[in-house]
């Protein structure tokens, strides 16, 4: 079987615009979990609202596409009612460190055996563009018409705080990382979170000087700071550079989780 | 063998749901319900299910809604506050057909209004406080052994039907004590089988419930709150297939009204026909008990939505219908639309029961 077998075809096309992001991430996210010899049967992807809240509608297992922000509370119930499934949550920055944010650290505290993967593209396409939590500081988007004048969250840092087992971020350039990382958040028991920034080439980059889908990717993949890089930065008492971001795992830990198949 | 118990009434809420095989509690604590949940916590654990208090009642309603779709008998409980909290998962659990079951141990609102305090303010909020056009189900117990019974069935419905059940109960009833006896089992019916390969939302049978494809059964069914065809897939934007699933969702509900009315009729012959459900019930017995008066009647509704109106015709003399509500007439307005009868609304809000004396006041009282 190829990760191209768990699509459910008949619902192709998708609504994903061209150039964005998130089939990447789907594709990423599927590649790793047919690694893991799951069964079809036995693998819920769960989703609240939002553009990357549509994968679980494309994809030929059991799928719970639900209210916005509320995806991995849904996730929990099915978790904790059947333990034997594995579960795995697509969300987006809107949907999760907003109206879902409380959702998001109470997961990670109760360290419940999910594999959330969030695909961040700093603002809500869906509903057309407007500013999120993840809008960096001065962006452009319709409801920050002036440059967006409130600090984003660093939603890895949030899962750590909150007590997440396994966390990482990457992006839609950096995609055997991504695939490899979603494949370790799938094989450790407990809260696994990995972030993937992308594109949104319809509703962020045409107002952030992204003319080109291209050139966005080339900014993810240019401003993207390797953890160990990081570390070596910070050890040496250099600065980071503020216009980057730290890629790479940066949780992996074994906390005691909940809902972890006997 | 029967028992019997001295409980009170949310006790026996959490035993009825026991009784009824309830293997999924998701909750978080409000007054007057808590004990609901205090109670499952302590017995779900022992009995092989799953208690979680989640962070907030939109977690609840979400959790107990994924525990249905594996099959779990979920339930959560809560009051007037965290229902408007459910309000817009309910009516994610309409929309996809979840069985679940959502106890209500009313208290005085609006907002925080009056904690600790009894109401029946949250009945049309039941009915229509979800968006959309919806139908529920929603019972209210009289007594602690309704409690128990009320809630049991419950989750007969919730499985049967495909839809949220709400139990109405309040914080009179929730917190008093009585005996209860206690069956040695309690009925259940189980969710329609799903016919493996089928189209996961198509319903061919007259009573228009879909069979429920459980997830980790290998029918890979997509579920979506989206306006979605027979395929479980999304079709937002096509005008006639939305008319049809909404109609189909409201329509398997009232066309089972007969089958699921549940009410008592005391004194068919009466003129004076008192109406209740929940508490009130209680003080109406006292009067109907005091007075002995063949013409004073009683309809006591244990189904409220869907509202049983063919029980109003039963009454065939009726030359008044008397509503005593802990609320301003929620239910009154509802018989108005059923019958030509005069409806005299007989309010009281502020937590605390009728007397039987306002009642007699009321029907002494010329219209």
């Amino acid at each position: 079987m190829s990760f191209e077998d768990w699509y459910r075809a008949d619902r192709l096309p998708h609504i994903f615009c061209a150039g964005c992001g998130n089939g990447t991430i789907i594709n990423c996210t599927l590649a790793a979990v047919e690694q893991m010899n799951w069964k079809r049967e036995e693998t819920v992807f769960v989703s609240g609202i939002g553009c990357s809240s549509r994968a679980p509608g494309y994809i030929l297992t059991d799928s719970l596409h639900t209210t916005h922000g509320r995806a991995i509370a849904f996730a929990t119930g099915v978790k904790m009612a059947n333990p034997d499934l594995h579960v795995v949550v697509f969300t987006g920055d809107g949907d999760l460190a907003a109206i879902g944010g409380n959702h998001f650290i109470h997961g990670c505290r109760r360290n419940i055996d999910l594999t959330v993967v969030c695909m961040n593209n700093q603002i809500y396409g869906m509903t057309g563009g407007q500013g999120s939590p993840t809008t960096p500081k001065g962006a452009l988007s319709t409801t920050t018409p002036y440059g967006c004048a409130e600090t984003p969250f660093d939603l890895c840092d949030l899962a750590i705080a909150a007590g997440a087992n396994y966390v990482s971020r990457w992006t839609s350039y950096h995609v055997k990382e991504l695939e490899k990382a979603v494949k370790v958040g799938l094989e450790t028991p407990g809260f696994s979170f990995i972030e993937a920034l992308v594109q949104c080439p319809t509703a962020f980059g045409r107002r952030n000087k992204f003319r080109q889908v291209a050139d966005h990717i080339e900014f993810l993949k240019t401003h993207s700071l390797l953890r160990a890089k990081r570390d070596r930065l910070l050890e040496k008492g250099e600065p980071v550079p503020e216009d980057m971001f730290v890629v790479g795992e940066l949780m992996r830990r074994n906390r005691p989780a909940i809902g972890v198949k006997p | 063998m029967t028992r019997t118990e001295f409980w009170q009434g949310n006790t026996a809420c959490a035993e009825g749901a026991l009784a009824a095989g309830c293997n999924f509690f998701g909750g978080y604590p409000i007054t007057p319900s808590t004990e609901v949940a205090e109670h499952m916590a302590a017995k779900l654990p022992k009995k092989g299910g799953v208690f979680i208090q989640m962070e907030d009642e939109i977690a609840s309603m979400a959790s107990i809604i994924g525990a249905s779709w594996t099959g779990a008998r979920a339930m959560t409980a809560t009051s007037g506050p965290g229902f408007s909290l459910m309000m817009e998962n309910i009516g994610f659990a309409i929309m996809t057909e979840t069985p679940c079951v959502v106890v209500n141990i009313q208290r005085g609102g609006p907002s925080t209004g009056q904690p600790t305090m009894s109401a029946q303010g949250d009945m049309m909020q039941a009915r229509f406080g979800s968006h959309g056009d919806i139908a529920i189900i929603a019972l209210s117990p009289a007594t602690v052994q309704e409690m128990y019974e009320l809630t049991a069935k419950a989750f007969n419905l919730a499985d049967k039907y495909r839809v949220p059940v709400f139990v109405m109960s309040d914080e009179t009833i929730g917190h008093m004590r009585e005996k209860v006896i206690i069956p040695d089992k309690v009925e259940r019916v189980e969710r329609k089988p799903f016919v493996a390969g089928s189209p996961p939302f198509r319903a061919t049978d007259p009573d228009l419930i879909p069979g429920f494809p459980l997830f980790g059964t290998g029918q890979h069914v997509h579920v979506t709150g989206l306006t979605h065809d027979e395929r479980g897939y999304p079709c937002a934007t096509n005008p006639g297939l939305h008319m049809a699933l909404v109609k189909r969702l409201v329509d398997k509900i009232e066309n089972a009204r007969d089958e699921m009315a549940d009410y008592e009729v005391i004194n068919p012959d009466a003129e004076q026909v008192f109406v209740a459900y929940g508490a009130p019930v209680r003080t109406v017995l006292q009067v109907m008990h005091d007075r002995k008066d063949p013409n004073i009647g009683f309809l006591r509704i244990r189904t409220v939505w869907p509202f049983p109106e063919k029980a109003l015709a039963k009454f065939k003399n009726a030359k008044r219908f008397l509503l005593p509500e802990m609320n301003l007439g929620q239910i009154a307005r509802e018989i108005e639309r059923h019958t030509c009868v005069p409806v005299k609304c007989i309010p009281k809000l502020g937590g605390e029961l009728h007397t039987p004396s306002e009642l007699v006041a009321a029907l002494e009282a010329q219209p």
